[in-house]
């Protein structure tokens, strides 16, 4: 492994002797990239001209895309940091190759006034990983009873809301989010669940959690709610965005409402699409996560959906939880799974490699999709957009354990997978951030 | 002998008809043992059993007790109450600790399903799991099939019936999973409310009609009714869950006149089951009990001895032993 630690800082300097994927374009092509004060100079195809005056990072032959993001993260901090800290969880993203991600308001206190909005950025730019666009709390306290302060918020750096971790739980509210929200051009981000619907179940309920002897959590429990904001969606302009969907139905309820043109965009996880419920038959707690993964017939649901562009993206939800929270019964266990370091590979292990997707089409999900769901200048080798670069092996075999991971807390669903697909380096901004992470900070 | 190839006896979901078999087999051997005046054999002399029972339990505990002592084992008994469970000290911690004390063989009663599965992925000692929340309780699964067996002979295409709380029942899963493998004919029956999704892919048939589900049954086995369940509105009261589900002496005179009548206990008198017809000539309640014995000194033997598999077969101590065990 070269000694990269002559990238750290530079700014002016070529990447050479890589494959440019523009999922943009849809183009896989040999070529070089000009960075220059933290921003794409040129995209050029073919080999670099010999004899250069800037510094020459050869790219070793590596894949060269957009620097990925991942618009559904849990950075926990502040109020958990003994799962995850933002600093901790943006070493993860970038591991990971995401240069964008966007941090969820369930911490404590939550993101519901412009000091903790303040706060996340402070710390995300002191930490000097990947960018970090805090998602504000959709109502004061995510108790789902009154409006926070969306100019406040929005104005401090917020780029959307929700109250993710809970659905809002009254249409009347639902509504008044939406309606406040469109004054101020961001999305409302749900995560779709009616309470009252999924009770005490901690799995999907099905065939295996008969088996199993688990209490159920059945689809109809998120294709309830969401069903109930697109029809108010129908009445109230807004931008809606479905996170992290699991199940046919939902899927089914989404390509309607984009049929009749409902200004509706939709996430899944990874986890849902490498997954099914039959692989809780060990009653592994790191597969528990809220919606829960479902049987093979929503995997399939949700990977057609993400051909036909029903699904407009792919955000991770990772989700950190510490290891005497996850050691425990199955029922007793926070749901919740890490997903930035893996998201890549499971992305090309289960939807490239089988063919569903090409390499363009699968990063597309992951780069200027999500990127244009929160309005945020990322996931494009657009000349004079910031060098966010991720350069990534394809064909790299590797399998998940704890100690490859970066994030602080180890829960991921797919530890003793073999997958395919493995970030090398990472480029914020112009700077080659992963050299830090090596360095064993 | 081959001894069971396990280390854990966590369900009996994928155990094969071989060895459902030795256990019964095994079975037959020690119930003979608690008809003797000194009930005791030196099987698990020297074998530490730790009973660690997170519900309350009168018969499985006390059975699993009794096995243990008549095999001559070392037990120790752990409830939650009065344990540092109560202090909030967690699952893992509890069973390393005991571990560290180099037991042999936890039995776990636990709430929550997986929990057996938990501790076997964590531990060096076997588990028995006694009951883990709605998943299964193996050992009533065997002493059922083995009472059956007794009734019954052969099980292959026999009509067994379920009837209750199927959802929330680890006996009955218990049972479906021992029976189905077995070749029985296994229908569930209680009210839609308490039928989970899909568990006819499990082999059995489904029938909310108590009528159609004990017409022309072997057996029928009648599961306890939680006051609990009522809360949560899977059934309106238990009058009526007795005038629709309940077995009466109306409902046992529509049964064949072999059909034995089957119940894991304790009884709701007067809700799932009349006091007259737990107390008749065609329910077998209590020889479950005294098989319960027997199946579980058979299922703590054949685990021990699994684990001293790697004695020379001809060594003097265990041949003793064995024989020992075996002798009238």
């Amino acid at each position: 492994m070269p000694d990269l630690s002559q990238w750290q800082g530079e700014r002016e300097y070529v990447i050479t002797n890589v494959v440019v994927v523009d999922p943009k374009k849809d183009r896989v092509a040999p070529g070089y990239v000009g960075v220059k004060k933290g921003k794409i100079e040129y995209v050029e195809p073919g080999g670099a001209p010999r004899g250069t005056a800037v510094p020459v990072f050869d790219g070793g032959g590596l894949h060269l895309s957009p620097g990925f993001v991942d618009i559904h993260v849990h950075l926990r901090e502040p109020g958990f940091e003994y799962k995850e800290t933002i600093r901790t969880g943006a070493m993860a993203a970038v591991s990971g190759g995401f240069t964008s991600v966007a941090c969820m308001p369930n911490t404590d206190p939550p993101i519901d006034e412009k000091s903790v909005v303040e706060f996340i950025l402070r710390k995300a730019k002191a930490a000097g990983f990947a960018k970090v666009y805090p998602v504000a709390a959709a109502t004061k306290g995510r108790k789902g009873e009154a409006l926070s302060e969306y100019h406040d918020l929005v104005e401090a750096g917020a780029v959307a809301v929700s109250d993710d971790g809970s659905p809002v739980p009254t249409a009347q509210m639902a509504r008044r989010v939406m309606e406040y929200a469109s004054k101020y051009g961001v999305p409302f981000v749900e995560h779709c669940e009616d309470l009252s619907a999924t009770a005490d179940g901690v799995m999907h309920e099905g065939f295996y959690s008969t088996k199993l002897g688990l209490s159920g959590v059945p689809s109809y429990g998120e294709e309830i709610c969401l069903a109930r904001d697109l029809l108010i969606l129908k009445t109230v302009p807004a931008k809606y965005h479905a996170a992290h969907l699991s199940s046919r139905g939902s899927v089914d309820l989404i390509r309607e409402a984009k049929r009749r043109g409902l200004p509706v965009t939709a996430e899944t996880a990874p986890h849902y699409i490498g997954l099914t419920d039959a692989d809780l038959e060990t009653y592994n707690t790191y597969l528990k996560v809220n919606p829960p993964i479902r049987g093979a017939e929503d995997r399939d649901a949700l990977i057609e959906g993400l051909k036909d562009g029903t699904i407009d993206c792919i955000a991770s939800d990772h989700a950190p939880h510490a290891p005497q929270e996850k050691q425990v019964e199955f029922e007793e266990a926070p749901s919740g799974a890490v997903g930035l370091e893996t998201t890549l590979s499971i992305l090309i292990t289960h939807l490239v490699r089988p063919g569903h997707l090409s390499l363009t089409g699968a990063l597309a999900l992951i780069t200027h999709r999500p990127a244009a769901v929160i309005g945020i200048p990322a996931g494009t080798l657009d000349v004079g957009a910031p060098a966010d670069l991720t350069l990534f092996d394809p064909g790299e075999e590797w399998v998940v354990a704890e100690s490859e991971l970066r994030s602080k807390s180890k829960n991921s669903p797919f530890i003793g997978h073999r997958l395919v697909g493995k970030v090398k380096h990472t480029v914020v901004d112009g700077d080659v951030v992963t050299t830090r992470l090596q360095e064993g900070e | 002998m081959n001894g069971l190839k396990k280390k854990h006896l966590l369900g009996l979901e994928g155990m094969t008809t071989e060895e459902i078999g030795l256990i019964l087999d095994t079975t037959a051997s020690f119930r003979e043992i608690s008809e003797r005046p000194v009930k005791k054999v030196p099987a698990l002399r020297g074998k530490t059993v730790v009973n660690l029972f997170f519900e309350a339990s009168t018969r499985t505990r006390a059975s699993f007790e009794l096995a243990e002592k008549r095999l001559s084992a070392d037990t120790v008994n752990i409830s939650k109450l009065g344990s540092s469970v109560a202090k909030g000290e967690s699952l893992r911690d509890t069973a390393e600790n005991l571990q560290a004390m180099k037991i042999d063989v936890i039995v776990i009663r636990h709430g929550a399903a997986g929990a057996p599965h938990f501790l076997a992925s964590l531990l060096e000692a076997s588990v028995v799991n006694a009951g883990d929340g709605a998943h299964e309780h193996p050992t009533q699964g065997l002493l059922d099939i083995f009472t059956l067996k007794e009734k019954l002979g052969e099980l292959k295409g026999k009509k067994v019936t379920i009837i209750g709380d199927i959802a929330h029942s680890r006996v009955a899963r218990s049972d479906i999973f021992g029976l189905v493998t077995l070749g029985a004919r296994v229908t569930v029956c209680g009210p839609p409310t308490m039928i989970p999704p899909r568990i006819e892919e499990l082999g059995v048939e489904v029938e909310t009609d108590l009528g159609r589900a004990i017409e022309g049954a072997d057996a029928v086995n009648v599961l306890r009714i939680q006051l609990e369940r009522q809360k949560v509105n899977l059934f309106p009261s238990l009058d009526e869950y007795a005038v629709v589900y309940g077995i009466n002496r109306k409902r046992v005179a529509m049964m064949k006149p072999e059909c034995i009548i089957m119940h894991p206990g304790p009884i709701n008198r007067g809700v799932e089951i009349t006091q007259d017809v737990a107390d008749g000539d065609r329910a077998v309640i209590l020889e479950q009990v005294t098989n319960g014995v027997a199946v579980r000194m058979a299922v703590l033997y054949l685990l021990c001895e699994e684990v001293q598999k790697g004695k020379s077969p001809t060594d003097g101590e265990v041949e003793e032993e064995k024989t020992d065990s075996r002798v009238i």
